[in-house]
C-alpha cells in the first residue's frame, strides 16, 4: 500500500473544507430549486432577455479589453519605463476598490453631463440605463485579467526569440502576430474566459450606471427583494447552469490545444 | 567587412568601452573572453539587439549602428537555440525563405540540402521540444545560413553540447564557413573551439579588446599580462598531421617534426606543458619520442623556477626548479638536448 506522509494528509485535510465550503452552496443551489418553475422561468421572457444581455454585453466588454488589452500587456511585458509601477498599479485598482465605488465613478464620468458622457452622448452614445452603460461597467471591473494574463504569456517569450525572427527578414509587427501572438494564444483565451466570466457576474458597478435594461444579476436582485428567495432562485440556477455550460465548451476547445515548451 | 569604431554601451552590470575592430571578409573570427567580459552584449549591438551609446559600425561601408534587424543581412545562433516551438524543424528552417517569399518548390529544395549537410533530414517534421540539444543547434545553425547572411554572429553555439557533438558540429561549422563563404563571429570561452576554427581570435577583458591576433600569435605572444593568464598557453605551435604506425602521429610545424600518440590528420594545433619537458647537456638514452638540440636564448628567473626560452628552430618553453639550473650551470646561448613524450603532446 502506498504511503502518504502526514504534511500531505494534514494539508488535504485542512484543503478538504474550503473546497466542500464552495461546493456545498452551489450544488444545494442547484439541486433545491424546484425544475417546474426552472421551466417556468426559461419561458418567461424577462429571465432570457436579461441571461442574453449578460452573455451579449459581457462578450463585447471581453473583446475591448482583448482590442487595447494585449498590445498594453505587450508593452508592459517587453519595455520597463518610469513609473511602470503606477500604471501597473491603475491596472489592478478595479480588483480592490468595491463595485459600488466603481459604479459611481463611472457614473460621474459617463452620465450624460459627464467630462466624457456629454460628448459621447451628443455622438448618440449613451451610457446611463442603456447597453454601453453596462459594458462599460464590465469593461471596468474585468479588463485586468485580460492584460495580466497576455502579460504572463508574453513575459514567458524569450525576447531573444523574436530578435531572431526578425533577423530572418520579418519587421517587427509581422513577429509578433506570427511568433510572440501564437505562443501567447493560450494565455490570452485563459484571460480572455476570466475576464468573461467577471463580467457576467459584475453587479455592483451595473446597479448604478444601468439599472435597466436588466442583466440577469441585476434580476435576480430585483426578484429576492420583491418576491423573495423562491422567486430568485431558478433565475440564480439557470444562469449558473448556462455559464457552466459554456465555460465547459471553451474548456473543452482549448484543451486541444497543445501548449509549447520554452525552447 | 565589418568596422567597429569606438562602440561604447553601458549597461551597469555588462559594459563596452570603447572597442575599434575589423574583421574582413569571409573571416572566422572568434571573441574569446571570461564571462561577465561583455562578448554577448558585443555579438547584440552587431546584431542589432541592442543599440549603443555612441560608436559606429559598419557592415561593407554601409553605417548599420541603428538599422532595423531585418534589414541588416546578420545572422544569429544562441546558445539556448531559440528555435520557435510552434514550428516543425522543417517551418523553422524554412522561416527566412518564406519571408523573402521565395517560391514554394525552391524553398523545399534548399530546405532539403541543408538539413541533408547538416544531417538532420529525418528530423524534417518534428517539434523542437522532442529534439536533443545537438539537434536544436543543427536546426537553429540551418535556419540561420539558409538565408545567406553577410554575416553570421554565433553566441557560444557550442557550449550547451556534449563532448563528442560539439566536435561534430565544430566540423560542420568548418564546412558551411567554406562552402558559404560567410564572414562569422563566433563568441566562447573555450580554447579549443577557438584555436580549431579561428582564422583570428580577439580576446575581452571588462568590455574591451585586449589584444586581436591569430592563434600562435596570441597564445605565444600574449601582449598583457590579463591575456597571458587567460590563455596560460605556453607552448603552442601549428602543423600539419600525419599518422605513421601504431598509434602515433607526426605534426609537421615546418620547421621540425613532433610526435604525438593523438591520432590526427590535417592542419592541427599542438600544445606543450613546460612541466613535461626534459633538458639535460648531454644525449641521454631515452623512451621519450621526441628529441631536439637546441640553444638557450632567454632566461627569466620567477623564484622557485627558472623559466628558459629554447631554440630548437621553434621556441620552445621549458621550466626548471632552481636547483636544477644551477648544477646544470646554464647561461644564454649554451646547447642543451630536450626531451619529452609523445604522451606529453596535446594535439587538436
Amino acid at each position: 500500500m502506498r504511503k502518504i506522509d502526514y504534511t500531505t494528509f494534514f494539508f488535504s485535510f485542512m484543503g478538504f473544507f474550503l473546497f466542500i465550503f464552495i461546493l456545498i452552496p452551489i450544488l444545494n443551489l442547484m439541486l433545491s430549486s424546484d425544475p417546474i418553475s426552472i421551466i417556468h422561468n426559461l419561458q418567461d421572457k424577462e429571465v432570457m432577455s436579461s441571461i442574453f444581455i449578460s452573455i451579449y454585453s459581457a462578450l463585447i466588454a471581453t473583446l475591448i479589453a482583448l482590442i487595447f488589452g494585449v498590445p498594453f500587456a505587450y508593452i508592459l511585458a517587453r519595455h520597463d519605463f518610469k513609473g511602470k509601477g503606477f500604471v501597473e498599479s491603475v491596472v489592478d485598482i478595479p480588483v480592490v476598490i468595491p463595485h459600488t465605488v466603481s459604479g459611481i465613478a463611472l457614473l460621474l464620468v459617463f452620465t450624460s453631463t459627464g467630462f466624457l458622457g456629454e460628448p459621447l452622448n451628443r455622438l448618440g452614445l449613451v451610457f446611463t440605463d442603456a447597453v454601453p452603460g453596462i459594458i462599460i461597467a464590465m469593461l471596468f471591473v474585468s479588463s485586468s485579467f485580460v492584460v495580466n494574463s497576455a502579460r504572463e504569456g508574453f513575459e514567458n517569450v524569450d525576447p531573444r526569440m523574436e530578435k531572431v525572427a526578425r533577423t530572418l527578414g520579418s519587421g517587427s509587427l509581422k513577429t509578433f502576430f506570427i511568433i510572440t501572438l501564437p505562443l501567447v494564444m493560450r494565455n490570452i483565451v485563459v484571460g480572455s474566459i476570466m475576464c468573461w466570466a467577471r463580467a457576467i457576474s459584475e453587479f455592483g458597478s451595473i446597479i448604478i450606471l444601468a439599472y435597466y435594461p436588466m442583466t440577469a444579476p441585476t434580476l435576480i436582485y430585483k426578484r429576492f427583494i420583491d418576491f423573495g428567495l423562491h422567486n430568485s432562485t431558478p433565475v440564480a440556477v439557470i444562469l449558473i447552469s448556462v455559464c457552466l455550460l459554456l465555460f465547459l465548451v471553451v474548456r473543452l476547445v482549448i484543451g486541444g490545444w497543445s501548449a509549447y515548451d520554452k525552447n | 567587412m565589418i568596422r567597429i569604431e569606438s562602440l561604447k554601451k553601458d549597461w551597469g552590470e555588462f559594459k563596452i568601452n570603447n572597442i575599434n575592430l575589423e574583421i574582413n571578409d569571409n573571416e572566422y573570427f572568434v571573441i574569446l573572453g571570461p564571462s561577465g567580459s561583455g562578448k554577448t552584449m558585443l555579438l547584440e549591438l552587431i546584431a542589432g539587439v541592442y543599440h549603443p551609446d555612441s560608436g559606429k559600425i559598419y557592415l561593407n561601408e554601409k553605417d548599420i549602428t541603428y538599422m532595423e534587424l531585418e534589414k541588416r543581412g546578420v545572422g544569429v545562433v544562441y546558445q539556448d537555440y531559440m528555435l520557435f516551438p510552434h514550428k516543425t524543424v522543417f517551418e523553422n528552417i524554412s522561416f527566412g525563405l518564406e519571408m523573402r517569399k521565395t517560391p514554394k518548390k525552391r524553398v523545399e529544395s534548399m530546405v532539403e540540402d541543408i538539413m541533408g549537410m547538416l544531417g538532420i533530414s529525418h528530423l524534417k517534421n518534428r517539434y523542437p521540444r522532442t529534439l536533443s540539444g545537438g539537434e536544436k543547434q543543427r536546426t537553429s545553425i540551418a535556419r540561420a545560413i539558409i538565408v545567406k547572411p553577410k554575416l553570421l554572429l554565433l553566441d557560444e553555439p557550442l557550449s550547451a553540447l556534449d563532448q563528442e557533438i560539439r566536435e561534430d558540429l565544430i566540423k560542420n561549422i568548418k564546412e558551411i564557413h567554406v562552402k558559404f563563404q560567410i564572414t562569422m563571429i563566433h563568441v566562447t570561452h573555450n580554447f579549443d573551439e577557438a584555436l580549431i576554427l579561428s582564422d583570428r581570435i580577439a580576446i575581452m577583458k571588462k568590455g574591451t579588446i585586449a589584444q586581436v591576433g591569430d592563434s600562435v600569435e596570441i597564445f605565444r605572444h600574449p601582449s598583457t599580462k590579463f591575456v597571458a593568464e587567460f590563455v596560460g598557453v605556453e607552448n603552442i605551435f601549428k602543423g600539419t598531421a600525419k599518422k605513421v604506425d601504431d598509434g602515433l602521429t607526426v605534426v609537421d610545424t615546418g620547421n621540425i617534426s613532433i610526435y604525438s600518440t593523438q591520432e590526427r590528420e590535417g592542419s592541427v594545433h599542438l600544445t606543450l606543458r613546460p612541466e613535461d619537458i626534459s633538458v639535460s647537456l648531454d644525449k641521454v638514452q631515452t623512451s621519450a619520442k621526441n628529441v631536439f638540440k637546441g640553444g638557450i636564448k632567454e632566461i627569466i628567473d620567477k623564484g622557485a623556477i627558472i623559466k628558459l626560452m629554447i631554440d630548437i628552430k621553434e621556441p620552445l618553453i621549458v621550466f626548471l626548479t632552481r636547483q636544477s639550473f644551477l648544477e646544470m650551470g646554464l647561461n644564454i646561448g649554451k646547447e642543451v638536448w630536450i626531451y619529452f613524450k609523445a604522451t606529453a603532446v596535446n594535439t587538436f
